[in-house]
């Protein structure tokens, strides 16, 4: 029973690792690192579910009519896509904010903003940032 | 040449959002006129194949996504002009037209899995447009965002997984149909609490709020303009769709005590929301905070679970875009003259900005619910389906939050009307057009839609009313 829902303990595990990183880390990159964890884990799930028992790849063969389902494997592809799109927006916000703030680490980042927030304002109003 | 490049970008920007907004309105007039259309995407039959599925729910929902980000168009020429740089211009729109279409995916779509896939367009086109604020805060504001979005999302993605190992199928209507059978296992309980956190965080129901007031105080202001109007909603359809369609209202109201649960969320988001607003000297700050405690009123509709507690969320969804975004858009005609939104800023501005102030005056009162004004029309429909359900406690709470929204609307008008100007802003003109027509339209539409409410209440019953009939809750 326990080891029958083998895969599932791996995915909870994963799952947990990863959002603690992402809440317990204060480094940004390394929040980026606990999010790929966190939605891997999430692949893994919906490629364990598509696991049918004594089937094969979902390649036609001769000789063989037990297949894997295709459809749980063809969905993550997309996942995995956005995961992508999602890590290197974060990692390229990362490198903008090094420029701004000149430090990656959370504690920094929200003490330079509150010191920012007390100043007085912003902007000069006819001034042209660029 | 590069100014000219701009401005056909922005031209073909234009087109192609009032093309879709012309194309919803024509889909909402047939879907009401002859029921719900079903399209097969690449001719595969539906369970198999996804389909776009439109029923009164979703039409009512393209239009005002398509509607408000057409008029917020109008007025991104020029104030983008001011706030980004001439190279990324053609980005900036290429970014906006994407996170449109994420949108206007995930309301039509009937296929569980595309929702997260569209959602996720338009999630990450929105973070890069936050991003391109030229505070840097907005940086960090996309940076949070951006992780409390994605672990949103991956949420839902689980959700439907769970859903999908259960019945086998990711079509929402099929889904629908096969999920009774299965509804008292452990694991559709989880893919619905999975579901339902997710979506939740997207919305930014209280206490999921957290990405929301940075991520709209410190955006391009057309940028929070168009989210402010678009993209909560959108989330809120999700929480319809997957509650009263794809689950159905009897597994998500009485399984679980979600009733309680969003009232009191629903109640907690409008004092925490309204109270903060008070004590925010940034005016984009406090617009921020206002949207948190307006979703409150939203979710609170929706918990009431009758038709018309539906209508009152839906109507309200309709109303709070006019609202915010002419508040917002208004904010950024402020932007451009005074390049602040500092309310100590605001000083004089009712002389100066005439037409930009009352437009702010008018939407403000809105927000608070003053009658004949939209604001008015969705808490009256609240209160009634508060009423008819006999719970008075929480109509007076309501009321109580409305008064709450009168005391941060009157911050800024005491700064605007009754306090000197300032030395530095003495030679501060009006908005320009380009500004002035979005905003008038919406303050229009906001006084108009307040005293002729046939369109929108009969539409926001009918599609509630239809909602709950599938679910055999009322009697044709």
């Amino acid at each position: 029973m326990l080891m029958g829902l083998f895969n599932h303990w791996i995915v909870v595990v994963l799952m947990m690792i990863g959002l603690y990183i992402v809440i317990a880390h204060g480094n940004l990159i390394k929040k980026i690192v606990g999010l790929t964890i966190f939605q891997t884990s999430v692949f893994i799930f919906y490629i364990s579910m598509a696991k049918v028992d004594g089937g094969t790849a979902p390649i036609l063969m001769a000789n063989v009519s037990q297949y894997a389902n295709p459809l749980p494997h063809v969905l993550i592809l997309t996942a995995i896509v956005v995961g992508i799109a999602t890590t290197a927006l974060a990692l390229a916000l990362t490198i903008r904010i090094k420029e701004a703030y000149n430090s990656i680490e959370e504690e920094s980042i929200q003490e330079q903003n509150k010191k920012q927030a007390s100043e007085p304002d912003e902007l000069d109003p006819r001034s042209d940032p660029y | 040449m590069l100014l000219s490049r701009a401005r056909l970008v922005w031209l073909f920007a234009l087109i192609v959002s009032g093309l879709s907004f012309i194309v919803s309105a024509l889909l909402l007039q047939q879907v009401l006129m002859s029921g719900t259309i079903i399209y097969e995407l690449g001719g595969w039959d539906a369970p198999w194949g996804i389909e776009y599925r439109i029923d009164k729910l979703n039409g009512f929902l393209l239009l005002i996504i398509s509607a408000m980000s057409t008029l917020v168009l109008f007025a991104a020429q020029t104030s983008i002009n001011k706030e980004i740089p001439a190279e990324k211009h053609t980005h900036f729109y290429i970014l906006y037209l994407l996170s449109l279409t994420g949108m206007l995916g995930v309301v039509v779509t009937g296929d569980a899995f595309n929702v997260f896939v569209f959602l996720e367009i338009s999630s990450l086109s929105s973070y890069a447009l936050i991003a391109l604020g030229k505070d840097r805060r907005a940086l960090w504001a996309a940076y949070q965002y951006l992780i409390l979005g994605t672990i949103g999302a991956t949420f839902i993605l689980i959700g439907i997984g769970l859903m999908y190992q259960m019945t086998g199928t990711l079509n929402m209507a099929d889904l629908a149909a096969r999920l009774p059978e299965v509804a008292q296992t452990k694991t559709v309980l989880t893919a619905f609490a999975f579901v339902i956190t997710g979506v939740c965080l997207k919305l930014a129901l209280f206490p999921l709020h957290l990405w929301l007031p940075n991520a709209y105080t410190y955006a391009p202001s057309i940028v929070t303009a168009f989210l402010a109007a678009t993209a909560t909603k959108v989330a809120f359809y999700l929480l319809i769709r997957f509650t009263y369609s794809v689950f159905g209202v009897s597994f998500s109201f009485t399984t679980l005590p979600l009733q309680f649960l969003f009232m009191t969320l629903g109640l907690l988001g409008i004092f925490v929301g309204s109270i903060a607003a008070i004590f925010q000297t940034n005016v984009k700050q406090i617009f921020a905070y206002s949207s948190i405690a307006q979703i409150g009123y939203m979710v609170i509709g929706f918990s009431i679970s009758s038709v018309t507690g539906l209508t009152a969320a839906l109507l309200h969804i309709f109303n709070h875009a006019l609202m915010k975004g002419a508040l917002f858009l208004a904010l950024g005609a402020v932007v451009y003259r005074i390049g602040s939104v500092q309310i100590n800023q605001f000083q004089g501005l009712g002389q100066q900005m005439p037409l930009t102030m009352a437009a702010i005056l008018v939407a403000g009162l809105s927000l608070i619910g003053m009658p004949l004004t939209v604001g008015f029309v969705s808490k009256w429909y609240l209160l009634s389906a508060l009423i008819e359900k006999g719970w008075w406690p929480v109509a007076v709470l309501i009321l109580i939050g409305s008064l709450l929204t009168l005391v941060y609307v009157w911050k800024i008008i005491e700064a605007a009307y009754f306090k000197p100007s300032l030395s530095t802003n003495s030679t501060v003109n009006e908005a320009p057009l380009a500004f002035l027509i979005p905003i008038w339209l919406l303050v229009i539409a906001n006084i108009y839609f307040g005293i002729d409410t046939r369109l929108s209440v009969e539409v926001a019953h009918s599609a509630s009313e239809s909602l709950l009939q599938a679910q055999g809750l009322v009697i044709p």
